[in-house]
């Protein structure tokens, strides 16, 4: 059945969209957070009336307004290739997302534009109170913002709430409530969010950094760095809660994902979690029932990953191996056993397709099959798997080791964000701690360490994307929908033509932001008094 | 109303020189996304190549099933 998709088609269709979402997720994070930052500075200066507050404000002000401004509108394209690229996918799912996807266009549009105007154009012409509550609205409003697409997202990985429609090939919504406080949206959209919020923190706390080692805007620096590091501890606690409940999660509904990002290939008790590793060079692509974990170099925590995932030192976690062959003792269905109830699946839906074109005797005993949940739970529930069918039992073995997502850069994509998230908490505290203690504007290594950190603080945001992303592969809907069968048939060519197109528009964009920050930085806060 | 629209011309009217830039470069990415990537490349694929809902969920079911 593989033989019939066009993988150089998928692999451009998926190479296009990451390269769109991983750049709309450039700017993105900042916004989230700056957005609170800029509104604990504010309330600041509300509370004192100190007018240093005000021009601290406002430079961040103009760093957030930049960003902004060049990110806004980047995940529009994301909604284009929806309907060109994965128009399957679009039907499929259409009914969940077309309403919040709409709600958030709308929702966004006013929210921002009338409390962005009001912070940017208002200072001089409303309150200060008023002008205080609209910088908080559009910090809300930027994370409210982001809840539906979240959510989506979240769907995607675990979805619920909804029944499938045979005659419209849709998944129409049955329960709003299951959509979005599932707990993967909750942790997700916490965990995402707050992740902005860290970046954002630790983006203050090094440009800050490059003041006091210009020995500039001393005063203008500290008082940064005190509200960024204090919200970098407090966000950074709140990403390792939501990272430490999303993982939790994954080892329930993504198991594999769990797997893969720790390269687990056999399952076990007391599973120790790899808190530093190099994975070997024996890995096979796809691989196969002989495959062996191969590190070069490790260093485990005991039991760990058995905590991690359910909470018990000795609970068992399921490898790789597990899930693809099978594990009766631990009850685990093998995936050869999935592909041939998503097969069933799938044939239950052509012949239903068929009895509805002859209008034949089938239809009605075909069409309850739809509305029975046990037949649902039993076969429905691993429809995409069908993709893999064959009927030789070695190649069918085979298929089912082709759903092994990349693992390497599963595990390495992981463990990159893990360690970089506990680089950011202890820079912070090691910068609060030098505040206090007033000796932060001497310490070189630290400064230096806090601006180079903002390089890594993006590339630990765009990881934690990368293992989502990947490590639920090759399902675009978990269990449902690969993401073969998601993408449109389309000519190959104008994929990678429009692959390229955004390639240079947005790092043409990622320039003009670097640029026209990087000399807005240079300039420094304004005078009191001065035009922002 | 009017004074709503006051504090938007006020507000467009002062702008510093970066925020001229960024509003520049803001109205061309609008552009080349809705009037050049829209039109010329992200046809909605479903839209532009069936004329009903029925032919459409045909298409999908047969995609998905793909013998």
């Amino acid at each position: 059945m593989l033989e019939s998709f066009d993988l150089s088609l998928v692999n451009w269709s998926r190479a296009q969209f990451a390269l769109t979402a991983m750049y709309h997720w450039i700017f993105v994070p900042l916004t989230l957070g700056l957005g609170f930052i800029l509104a604990f500075m504010e309330t600041r200066y509300v509370q004192t009336g100190d007018p240093e507050w005000k021009r601290i404000t406002k430079f961040w002000m103009k760093l957030f307004g930049i960003n902004f401004a060049i990110g806004v509108a980047t995940g529009i394209i994301l909604e284009f290739e929806f309907g060109t690229n994965w128009s399957n996918y679009s039907w499929f799912v259409g009914d969940i997302f077309g309403a919040p996807l709409a709600i958030e266009g709308i929702m966004a549009f006013f929210l921002e534009s009338t409390f962005i105007a009001v912070m940017f154009f208002g200072w001089n012409k409303v309150s200060k109170r008023a002008h205080l509550i609209s910088t908080w609205l559009v910090a809300v409003g930027a994370n409210l913002s982001a809840v539906w697409i979240l959510v989506a997202n979240a769907w995607m990985q675990n979805p619920r709430g909804m029944k499938f429609n045979p005659d419209t090939a849709r998944n129409e919504m049955v329960n709003f409530w299951d959509v979005i406080l599932s707990p993967t949206a909750v942790t997700k959209f916490l965990h995402t969010t707050t992740s902005g919020f860290v970046l954002a923190a630790v983006f203050v706390v090094g440009i800050s950094a490059w003041f006091l080692l210009k020995r500039r805007e001393i005063l203008f620096a500290k008082r940064s760095m005190v509200v960024a590091s204090t919200f970098g501890i407090i966000s950074s606690i709140m990403l390792i809660a939501t990272g430490d409940s999303s993982a939790r999660e994954m080892a329930e509904i993504q198991p594999m994902k769990f797997a893969a990002m720790e390269a687990l290939y056999d399952g076990q008790t007391n599973a120790p979690l790899i808190a530093i590793g190099l994975i070997g060079d024996t890995q096979q692509d796809p691989m196969d029932s002989t495959a062996r974990e191969d590190f070069k170099i490790k260093i485990e925590i005991p039991n760990a990953l058995s905590y991690m995932a359910f909470l018990k030192a000795d609970a068992f976690v399921p490898g790789i191996k597990d899930l693809v062959l099978g594990n009766e003792k631990h009850g685990i269905m093998s995936y050869k056993e999935k592909i041939k109830r998503g097969y069933v699946a799938q044939q239950t839906l052509i012949q239903y397709k068929k009895a509805k074109k002859e209008n034949s005797a089938d239809l009605s005993m075909l069409r309850a099959k739809f509305e029975d949940q046990e037949w649902l739970d039993n076969n429905f529930a691993y429809f995409g798997y069908g993709s893999y069918f064959d009927p030789d039992p070695t190649i069918l073995e085979e298929n089912a080791f082709k759903m092994v997502p990349p693992i390497s850069l599963s595990f390495y994509s992981f463990h990159i964000m893990v360690i970089l998230g506990g680089h950011f908490l202890l820079l912070f505290i090691v910068v609060l701690w030098l505040l206090f203690k007033n000796k932060l504007a001497n310490n070189k290594i630290i400064l230096w360490t806090a601006l180079w950190t903002i390089p890594f603080a993006y590339i630990a945001s765009e990881a934690g994307w990368v293992v989502a992303e990947v490590g639920r592969q090759p399902w675009v809907v978990q269990d449902l929908m690969t993401t073969a069968m998601a993408v449109s048939q389309i000519d190959t060519m104008s994929v990678m033509i429009t692959f390229w197109l955004f390639a240079f528009t947005f790092t043409a964009l990622l320039i003009a932001e670097i640029k026209i920050m990087t000399k807005q930085i240079k300039t420094g806060p304004t005078k009191q008094g001065g035009k922002q | 109303m009017k004074k709503i629209i006051d504090f938007y011309m006020d507000g467009f009217n002062n702008l510093p020189d970066w925020a001229r830039s960024i509003w520049f470069i803001v109205l061309l990415k609008l552009f080349i996304f809705f009037f050049i990537f829209k039109i010329f490349f992200f046809q909605n694929k479903l839209k532009k190549d069936f004329a009903t809902d029925s032919e459409r969920a045909d298409h999908v079911i047969e995609q998905i099933t793909k013998p």
